[in-house]
């Protein structure tokens, strides 16, 4: 079956007024940086978005010491529920603006305008109204009431606003500044919340934004008059944060890579099951640390279950990501498209076997067809390694013992999936798999009232819910 | 003519067994006088390694017990505990030369704490997990888990301290390997015969003896360890070296806090510091 001919449903980027150049974010004011400025990049095309400030270690500590400043002078001593007016307005202007922010986060990042309009944005705006409901109740969380102080945050670019709005959200309810550096190549959305906080009003230094690479944020992290660490990206940048803490008094919470495995029993809805494994891996280009990278598939139903996957997988829309009929968008950056090829090419060479649906991509910008490997075994690279690219491995099981087995035989343990209709099963499952957030038959659900975090090597802290409070409080532990 | 005792040999206390150091290494102890008490064994890399593939093995089946029955079995050690109560007052005035008055505030406060976690284990999925109300037709549930082999570094009250910090880990359904108070380490092997006759299981508890900064290392970088707990590291140097250590395989690390005051009503964060947080999302439909 081919695809149906869809017209072309460009979204308009008539909405979003992209400045050619930007500049830092540090109490309450647009300021230049003194590093050295980079491009940021439309993937899809290539095309030069802006030109964005760097960040230097005397920028990083300005930034530092305006949020000390607001913390000690405004933010800290404010009531809770004044706070959680802030936090309100912030949640609003972000619903307000939210075509806005939805096409700018598809300009600069790459994913398909229906996901960042329907998911990324939406949720981020909850995410702000969730926390901000808590700003005035701490004393009921379980952890005190007492801030920690500074926060240093550091997100990585596959969801650039809503990771920030998990940052920094819960981090201004519990009553601490904060310090957020966005990804390299995804600085745009977060400087266009700088805005946002300055039309809510917040307290200059209350946040602040530092843009670059990875000496920005080291200098972030080691800054020692930061009281809170918080990561998001890869699991061997989570190593060196841990390293670099020790020892100190910061708090950090690590939320870093994932293989997960998608389990899928005889038993299982199989119409969902596909959905879920789609939407498991191409979902956000795969560019998602609680993907769902390894099918393990019962072997009585691996056959139906691959023809139909690939069956459902040759109608997936793969292009423009500003058109509203795309599925499958643009890989984040020249450097993640090599690393997603270095991974695929070490599959071919060890003997699993590929497979793509025929699709046209776009010539210019980073593509990577959606793929599937079958013939994968728990030593190949492609099953131990996260790809962070629509990129599948395929492995079956006989008994649910060796699910187990094999869902858990991995450093990392972020997410799984299990896909059964036999609830007993899907809760002893459920029990067994070492992983901070399981599906049971639906896949890559998030909800800001819901904790998030993993186990092992896949990080620390929780966030999102009661518990994505803790990592902000000092007696949150941790 | 006066009767000459039969003194104890002090080894180690692993898998449930009590082996000498593999290394035949032993370190002396003195009383508080400064007499001589005893060998203790001075543990090796082989022995913590020892240590840890008994703690892993052990993981699975006590973690899948039922938490009415680790509650069961950490009361169970209170209760051995108390009737072996004046054995214990009488090694801690030895070791430390303290009054027997404060000899038996330690021991009546170990046996309570043991009563107080026994107690808990539960209660702290009620109390730490619970219903998430998410935006959507979702059952939606978060429980708290075991992170797996914890690390402890005990403090050096031979008897009390160890007690502290040792119930939290176990009672949740860790299991671990713990380095014994250097100062005071031969309480510590007292107690693992009182874990050996109270149906805790082999290799749930593991208590090595010897120098911290030699054995904390081995610990702090071992793989199949899940946490480490330093409050008995007193040197910040050492703290800061076995946390860096931990870091490469992302260890949950508690670290030492010298205002902590082990004998008030612990936090819960003795038990959620190794405790890991499972969200399970279910659709719900008809």
């Amino acid at each position: 079956m081919g695809t149906f001919d869809y017209a072309p449903a460009p979204e308009s980027t008539a909405i979003v007024d992209v400045k050619s150049t930007y500049s830092l974010f540090i109490n309450g004011e647009f300021v230049d940086g003194t590093g050295t400025s980079f491009k940021t990049i439309n993937p899809a095309t290539e095309e030069i978005l802006a030109e964005v400030a760097e960040a230097s270690e005397a920028d990083v500590d300005r930034a530092v010491a305006a949020a000390r400043r607001a913390y000690h002078k405004v933010w800290g001593p404010m009531p809770g529920k004044e706070r959680a007016k802030y936090l309100f307005r912030l949640a609003r202007i972000i619903s307000e603006r939210s075509r806005e922010l939805a096409v700018l986060e598809t300009l600069n990042n790459g994913k398909p305008i229906r996901e960042s309009r329907d998911i990324d944005i939406p949720v981020a705006a909850a995410h702000f109204f969730y926390y901000a409901g808590w700003a005035d109740k701490l004393e009921f969380s379980g952890y005190g009431d007492k801030p920690l102080g500074v926060a240093a945050q550091v997100i990585p670019w596959n969801f650039p606003f809503l990771m920030l709005a998990w940052k920094i959200a819960p981090a201004l309810a519990c009553g601490n500044t904060v310090v957020l550096k966005p990804a390299e190549t995804t600085p745009l959305t977060a400087l266009l919340f700088a805005e946002i906080c300055q039309q809510a009003d917040l307290p200059p230094g209350v946040v602040n934004i530092v843009t670059g690479a990875g000496e920005t944020g080291r200098a972030l992290v080691a800054h020692p008059d930061v009281d809170k660490v918080a990561f998001t990206g890869s699991t061997s940048v989570g190593k060196q944060i841990a390293k670099v803490v020790a020892g100190t008094r910061k708090s950090v919470t690590l939320e870093l890579g994932g293989k997960a495995a998608n389990i899928v029993f005889d038993d299982a809805p199989i119409d969902q099951a596909i959905e879920g494994i789609v939407d498991g891996i191409f979902f956000n280009q795969g560019h998602v640390c609680c993907a769902g990278s390894r099918l393990l598939v019962q072997e009585s139903v691996a056959d139906d279950v691959l023809e139909r996957l690939k069956r459902r997988m040759g109608t997936l829309r793969v292009g423009d990501p500003l058109d509203k009929n795309t599925d499958v968008g643009a890989i984040n950056s020249a450097e993640q498209l090599a690393k997603i090829t270095e991974l695929a090419d070490d599959g071919d060479a060890t003997g699993a076997q590929r497979w793509s649906p025929a699709c046209d991509l776009p010539g210019t910008g980073f593509w990577f067809a959606p793929t599937i490997f079958t013939g994968v075994t728990q030593a190949h690279r492609l099953a131990r390694e996260e790809v962070f690219g629509p990129v599948l491995s395929v492995l079956t099981f006989r008994t649910p013992k060796e699910a187990v087995e094999k869902a858990n035989n991995t450093p990392f343990g972020l997410s799984s999936g299990i896909w059964s209709d036999k609830g007993s099963r899907t809760l002893w499952m459920a029990s067994q798999l070492r992983a901070g957030v399981v599906w049971s038959n639906t896949f890559n659900r998030f909800d800001p009232a819901s904790p998030f975090g993993g186990y092992k090597e896949s990080g620390h802290g929780r966030e999102g819910g009661r518990h994505g409070l803790a990592g902000y409080l000092a007696k949150g532990g941790n | 003519m006066a009767r000459a005792d039969v003194r104890k040999t002090y080894k180690l206390y692993i898998n449930g067994q009590f082996p000498r150091s593999e290394s035949g290494r032993t370190f002396e102890v003195l009383d508080a006088k400064g007499g001589f008490l005893a060998n203790a064994s001075h543990a090796s890399r082989k022995d913590a390694r020892d240590a840890v593939s008994a703690a892993r093995s052990a993981f699975p089946s006590w973690s899948a017990r039922t938490a009415y029955n680790r509650g069961q079995i950490i009361y169970r050690v209170a209760e051995v505990l108390e009737g072996r109560r004046a054995q214990f007052e009488a090694e801690i005035i030895a070791a430390e030369g303290v009054t027997a008055a404060k000899a038996r505030q330690y021991v009546d406060a170990a046996i309570d704490r043991l009563v107080w976690y026994a107690g808990w284990a539960d209660k702290i999925a009620q109390v730490t997990g619970g219903a998430n109300d998410v935006a959507g037709p979702f059952f939606n549930h978060s429980t708290p888990e075991p992170s797996g082999v914890i690390a402890v570094m005990a403090p050096q009250g031979p008897l009390f301290g160890l007690v502290s910090v040792l119930a939290p880990v176990i009672t949740t359904g860790n299991t671990c390997v713990v380095v014994a108070s250097e100062a005071y380490p031969l309480t510590s092997i007292t107690l693992a015969e009182v874990l050996a006759t109270s149906d805790v299981p082999a290799g749930v508890v593991n208590i090595l003896t010897g120098p911290q900064a030699e054995i904390g290392p081995w610990l702090a970088s071992h793989l199949d360890v899940h946490g480490l707990d330093l409050t008995g590291v007193t040197d910040p140097d050492l703290a800061r070296t076995l946390e860096e250590g931990a870091a490469d395989s992302l260890k949950r690390v508690r670290r030492p806090d010298p205002t902590e005051d082990l004998l008030a009503t612990p936090a819960l964060d003795r038990m959620t510091a190794f405790l890991e947080i499972k969200t399970v999302w279910h659709p719900m439909g008809i």
